[in-house]
């Protein structure tokens, strides 16, 4: 039971990093980036490619995996959205395009098998792969009758501190104000003299990254990448994430996501597995009735 | 291009040898009809692969226990999804945009995960033989029964019913202040859009032996396909969403050349098409790009995309 509930904070920690890049685009632009699955995704790929195929020691393919999945914000901002914000598209166009990129990305990883032109990024094909034993540091501990793996309980601080961080930067510095101003009315905002297409790629590169170290983090506790975590894992969760804590909220996100893992294992541990996803999108449904705005709907108007 | 050329070289043979893709085509017609009827309200909702699911579920098990005939089936299939689209409707009434959207995936995976999955009736993960299915009898029904839902779509929005939809999908305050029922004609046409996807669920729980509760079948991978036939072929009229079905549905043909890295050249040509045309292929202006100068323009009146 004590280690069905660290569980819950263990996933529920992936849950909230993830979805905390999910709501900062929401946030500032009101668009739903499909895509960020398949970043988180490719963060992981990224990584365990560097590690396993091209034989770089872990931190340093952590740190190029990161800045793999904030280039590829980059690329979801000059493909998929600055051009559609230039016609003044409707936001739902915004959904298509970036559905397009992230079917481009899950089947650039797919197609990765040797020989093949995708060779170098990835080669294991669809297949779900893990870290074998000994490639990464991983001590564990036994304190009662729990189980401590190092890589299952760092992800408690990396996303606690993280995330504190992204909240003081984005309510106490300079890049922070210009964010929440762009967020609040990008045409004034411009009018202020802001740059907001920068701020608009600053925004997608920090999710992005986010995204991408929450894959990193996924891959190497749970053992399991393939071209389909992101898709099978957090893309609708996420979506249930940033629903239960508030739409563009960040503290929404963080404490939607934990609440979400503990919603998830308090159904497996009652009903069993199979009801596990049933549950917690019963939870969401409920909550967009009851109460739209989520938990942190006072904060709705300011949003990040 | 093999496949192009005998669609017109050989068209008796096209259809022989293609008939469950024809089939396939008409019923993703239907499920963007649906679609457009939520659109054209201004309601963004995802909630058509749950209406499938109750739909294909109703017209296989009464087939299966019952032994009651295939329209029987189809029937109590399609009103069910309407109940359920008025159970479902009701309580997201108030909800807009995104919101509603989410709302509605929630539906889809919770009934989805949480009930198909899980009852022993319908057959849990392992999904549901379907003895009685006839892949190729019921091409027939499939195509009249898709001209038929475009035709009374189309009616639809041009009488007093799509009128309003359209008032309340540009300012629903405005239209409510207009004396237009805004909370009624949204509802009816969330019920609409669900006796709509409720029949076609049925219809391809028909052309298949087997009933699979799969995410590409009747989950959210399935919820924004039909999502991208409607945006992609333009939400303003009727032959946009159709037209939208027909593409991706032969998107893999079009793209025969391009091998394993089909869904690479898809996505590009996805995000080519959004960008170059937001508004989707059937938008403002009717078929803007094939349209030679000389034409005359199609009446302002058509409505935008929302």
């Amino acid at each position: 039971m004590d280690q069905q509930l660290l569980n819950a904070i263990f996933i529920g920690s992936i849950y909230a990093l993830f979805a905390v890049g999910y709501t900062l685009v929401f946030g500032v632009l009101d668009i739903l980036n499909l895509a960020h699955s398949a970043v988180f995704m490719l963060g992981a790929a990224v990584t365990y490619s560097l590690v396993i195929n091209h034989g770089q020691p872990f931190w340093v393919a952590c740190i190029l995996g990161i800045a793999a999945s904030g280039f590829m914000g980059l690329v979801i901002e000059h493909v998929c959205l600055r051009p559609l914000r230039r016609r003044q598209a409707p936001p739902i166009a915004a959904l298509i395009s970036t559905i397009g990129l992230a079917l481009i990305i899950v089947a650039a990883i797919e197609q990765g098998q040797p020989g093949q032109f995708f060779a170098w990024l990835w080669v294991d094909g669809p297949n779900s792969v893990a870290f074998p034993p000994g490639t990464i540091p991983n001590p564990t501990w036994h304190v009662g009758d729990l189980t401590l793996e190092a890589s299952k309980v760092a992800i408690i601080p990396i996303s606690i501190v993280l995330m504190l961080v992204l909240g003081y930067v984005i309510r106490y510095t300079q890049v922070g104000r210009g964010l929440r101003a762009v967020a609040e009315n990008p045409r004034a905002a411009r009018l202020m003299g802001l740059d907001v297409d920068r701020m608009i790629s600053l925004t997608l590169v920090i999710s992005s990254a986010l995204g991408g170290l929450a894959g990193i983090l996924f891959g190497v506790a749970l053992g399991d990448i393939s071209p389909y975590i992101g898709r099978d894992n957090v893309e609708v969760r996420g979506l249930a994430v940033i629903v239960l804590g508030g739409m563009g909220s960040i503290p929404g996100a963080v404490v939607g996501g934990y609440l979400l893992g503990l919603i998830e294992v308090a159904a497996l541990v009652t009903l069993g597995s199979n009801a596990r996803g049933g549950v917690a999108f019963a939870a969401l449904f409920l909550m967009l009735v009851l109460r739209p705005q989520g938990l942190f709907g006072a904060q709705l108007r300011e949003r990040i | 291009m093999d496949f192009f050329f005998q669609l017109f070289s050989d068209p008796v043979g096209f259809w022989n040898s293609h008939t469950l893709l024809i089939a396939q085509i008409g019923i993703n017609g239907i499920l963007a009809t649906s679609m457009f009827v939520v659109l054209f309200s201004g309601q963004l909702s995802l909630a058509a692969p749950g209406f499938m699911a109750v739909g294909a579920y109703t017209s296989v098990l009464m087939g299966l226990y019952w032994h009651t005939p295939l329209a029987l089936g189809l029937v109590a299939g399609t009103l069910l999804a309407g109940v359920v689209g008025a159970l479902v409707g009701l309580p997201v009434l108030r909800l807009r945009g995104v919101f509603l959207a989410i709302a509605t995936i929630g539906f889809v995976e919770a009934l989805r995960l949480g009930v198909i999955l899980n009852l022993p009736i319908t057959g849990e993960g392992l999904g549901l033989k379907n003895p009685s299915a006839d892949p190729l009898g019921g091409i027939n029904l499939i195509l009249v029964s898709f001209v038929v839902v475009v035709f009374v779509a189309w009616r639809l929005t041009k009488g007093r019913l799509g009128h309003a939809w359209a008032a309340i999908r540009q300012d629903e305050i405005a239209a409510l202040s207009q004396g237009i029922h805004v909370a009624r004609y949204k509802l009816l046409a969330f019920i609409l859009s669900a006796v709509m996807a409720g029949f076609a669920g049925g219809l391809e729980a028909h052309l298949n032996f087997f009933v699979d509760p799969g995410d590409t079948q009747y989950g959210v991978t399935r919820a924004v396909q039909i999502l991208t036939f409607a945006v992609l072929g333009g939400s303003g009229f009727v032959l946009g969403p159709v037209v939208g079905a027909l593409f991706i549905t032969l998107l893999p043909w079009i793209f025969e050349a391009a091998g394993p890295y089909i869904n690479i050249v898809s996505g590009a040509f996805l995000i080519a098409i959004i960008v170059f045309r937001p508004q989707g292929i059937v938008g403002r202006g009717g078929l803007a790009i094939i349209r030679p100068s000389w034409w005359p323009r199609a009446r302002a009146s058509a409505p935008s995309t929302g």
